[in-house]
């Protein structure tokens, strides 16, 4: 007796393993893909809502949510003749690779979306890229800078990854030059944050293109306050300036100490600083001699139609200054609507050609044009900060 | 030399932080041998506690500190009454389990309940530097640091002078027996994580003027590393607390200031192996010889 129960038992285990595994596997069709059926069109949003990168994720959230009423409201995208309503679908990666990649094989194979936007990070969108390249669906990230984010191993572009963001080797190599012939400044300490790719990869970027000296160069971590005795030991190996790539969380705090010891000298950082927040945390009075390279000027925008409708919308609805991750995010939605347009179809495989094709699309963080890396091709700015407030932008090209 | 005594100014303000905190890890442990890690979680709430009387009800530093030590007290000794004390009786592994479980209650809570943006502490006090002999020390780096020495002698004689305070000696030294001679051990030991927690309720406020930023998650490390510093100290002693706060503080600007900034937190975990190698009692632990 107790043996047959022991094979039923095994059997029935069999079974469910089978069934488990059968979900994995990605459901083979005919056609490559997912097309679009119904009358929606539908975008998976694979974000940090939670977790080390949540504050970002909340931002980019805001934007896409803005981006699609927006869109909604206006009957939806143009699908060859016939108005489509976009149906947003929305999941937390908590800031994990592992959580991303699941959540991307859930979108691609439950909720059978068109695209994907996300993630805010490099590590979880390149752990999406294996899902969502079986399933021949396309993601726009945001905010991934990490320069191979959109290339294979062996150099060549990934067919499914997208960005709405600069590179690092982009951004970086704009500050080194700013830093040399703006600033005239020929030694420079440089401060990164060690513990994203971000970080590690824009003072990688910065020291190659660099000409003059980097006297020092210093690591902190995410979440790390004191940077005192950072700044003194950089304090007394005479530098003209300090790069400092990292986000506006901890930047805030190096700017607002290397002032209150005295330093005044330019402290030059990138899109991670652009925002309102940076001030606040730095306090206004500390927040001068600022300077960061960023996709998104408040300033610039005012000649940039698509921006001042988008920062006026954004008051509008958040009552505060719209930050750059927001207009990132933002342009990422409107990048799939204009590939949808000029396919006239929102199958994924045909929005994947279109986004490819992208060509002086008019967006609210400059002219977009993605080239063959797939990375977008827009204007750089550098905005400076006094008092806490924008109060001069370079055109740098 | 500037240098030096600018960074010994710098890790002396750091380092006083970390023993507030070291203190109260120091005092549960001594009292009923747990490690409480959610009392860096507690140094959150102080912090977000200062930062929400002085925006709303414009609070001034002495009112914010104090009501967030009141604050940290009755979130301590809360925590204490429905985390720990039916686990009382229980394995201590369980007692420890269900800390770190309070502690990403309250991280994660905080973060669902006020977003886990960064804010900006308001900047009651002004700072302005003093130059001596061109090191700069500022009002609120002198200010950090003389709260922190009161509140660590004011807490030195509580447990030295009062009836609480010998109360809470004769717990740890031994439960039962106190508990023969009539004191009153649930008592006893909520007023011990109300004096520790009101103790990282005040560091939570004195970090935020310090640095002027607040986060759900910014308890996270202060808290390992103030726990590290109990360690080297000796845990369950409080002279030992406040000297391993200071070494930690002092140890973590030495590093930075040599260039190895990346490594200053590998240099604490790595002094807590060390201790644990070598000097396992701690600096001032006595080295308590198991009867057989």
């Amino acid at each position: 007796m107790k043996s047959t129960y022991k094979k039923i038992a095994y059997i029935i285990s069999m079974a469910f393993i089978a069934v488990i595994f059968a979900g994995c596997s990605t459901a083979k069709t005919s056609s490559k893909g997912n097309p679009q059926t119904g009358n929606t069109i539908k975008i998976g949003e694979n974000m940090e809502l939670s977790g080390a990168a949540g504050g970002y994720g909340n931002q980019m959230k805001q934007g896409i949510k803005m981006a699609v009423d927006e869109i909604n409201k206006q009957g939806g995208i143009d699908v060859n003749g016939k108005k489509k309503k976009i149906d947003l679908k929305v999941k937390d990666n908590k800031t994990s690779t592992t959580t991303s990649a699941s959540v991307a094989a859930q979108f691609v194979n439950n909720d059978k979306v068109n695209a994907i936007v996300g993630t805010a990070t490099t590590n979880a969108g390149t752990a999406q890229i294996p899902n969502i390249t079986k399933a021949a669906v396309p993601a726009i990230s945001p905010s991934a800078t990490d320069p191979n984010f959109t290339l294979q191993k062996n150099g060549q572009v990934q067919p499914y990854v997208f960005r709405a963001c600069y590179q690092n080797n982009f951004q970086g190599g704009t500050g080194a030059k700013f830093i040399s012939d703006t600033l005239k400044a020929k030694r420079v300490a440089v401060l990164y944050d060690n513990s994203t790719d971000y970080g590690t990869g824009l003072a990688k970027a910065f020291k190659k293109s660099f000409k003059g000296t980097i006297v020092d160069s210093q690591a902190y971590t995410e979440g790390d306050k004191d940077f005192n005795a950072i700044l003194t030991s950089f304090k007394h190996k005479k530098m003209d300036a300090i790069y400092v790539p990292g986000y506006y969380t901890e930047v805030g705090l190096i700017v607002k100490q290397a002032r209150q010891a005295g330093m005044n000298v330019p402290i030059v950082g990138t899109d991670g600083m652009a925002d309102p927040k940076l001030a606040q945390i730095a306090g206004n009075k500390n927040a001068h001699n600022v300077f960061y390279t960023t996709p998104f000027s408040t300033k610039a925008s005012t000649s940039n139609p698509v921006a001042k409708k988008f920062m006026a919308a954004y008051e509008k609805k958040y009552h505060a200054e719209a930050p750059t991750f927001s207009a990132l995010a933002y342009d990422s939605i409107y990048m799939i609507k204009q590939a949808i347009e000029n396919e006239k179809s929102a199958d994924s495989t045909k929005i994947a050609e279109g986004l490819s094709k992208i060509k002086n699309f008019k967006c609210v963080t400059g002219s977009i044009t993605v080239n063959k890396h797939h990375d977008p091709e827009k204007p750089i700015a550098i905005e400076q900060l006094t008092n806490g407030k924008v109060s001069k932008t370079y055109q740098v090209k | 030399m500037q240098t030096f005594f600018q960074q010994v100014i710098n890790g002396l303000s750091l380092g006083s932080i970390y023993a507030l905190l070291a203190l109260g890890y120091t005092m549960v442990y001594g009292i009923i041998k747990l490690i409480n890690f959610a009392h860096g979680d507690i140094y959150m709430l102080g912090a977000f506690w200062g930062y929400y009387v002085i925006n709303a009800w414009h609070f001034s530093f002495i009112e914010a500190l104090l009501s967030s030590m009141v604050v940290g007290a009755v979130s301590g000794v809360v925590i204490e009454y429905f985390a720990y004390r039916p686990l009382r009786h229980a394995p201590r592994i369980t007692a420890l389990i269900t800390a770190i479980g309070v502690s990403f209650l309250l991280e994660n809570g905080m973060s669902y309940l006020f977003s886990s943006n960064t804010r900006d502490f308001p900047q009651i006090i002004s700072q302005h530097n003093y130059d001596i002999g061109g090191v700069l020390i500022s009002n609120i780096q002198i200010l950090i640091l003389v709260t922190a020495c009161i509140l660590m002698i004011l807490l030195q004689l509580i447990i030295k002078k009062t009836k609480m305070g010998k109360a809470m000696r004769a717990v740890s030294v031994d439960a039962d027996a106190a508990e023969m001679v009539g004191i009153n051990i649930n008592r006893t030991i909520s007023f011990t994580f109300a004096l520790g927690s009101a103790l990282a309720g005040a560091a939570g406020v004195l970090i935020g003027l310090y640095y002027n930023s607040t986060d759900p998650l910014m308890g996270m490390t202060p808290g390992i590393k103030a726990f590290v510093a109990a360690v080297l100290g000796g845990i369950g002693s409080v002279p030992g607390a406040s000297v391993g706060g200071f070494l930690i503080g002092i140890l973590e600007t030495l590093f930075q200031s040599i260039g190895l900034s990346a490594y200053k937190d590998a240099v604490v975990y790595g002094v807590l192996i060390i201790i644990l190698l070598v000097l396992p009692a701690g600096i001032f632990g006595k080295n308590v010889k198991e009867k057989v």
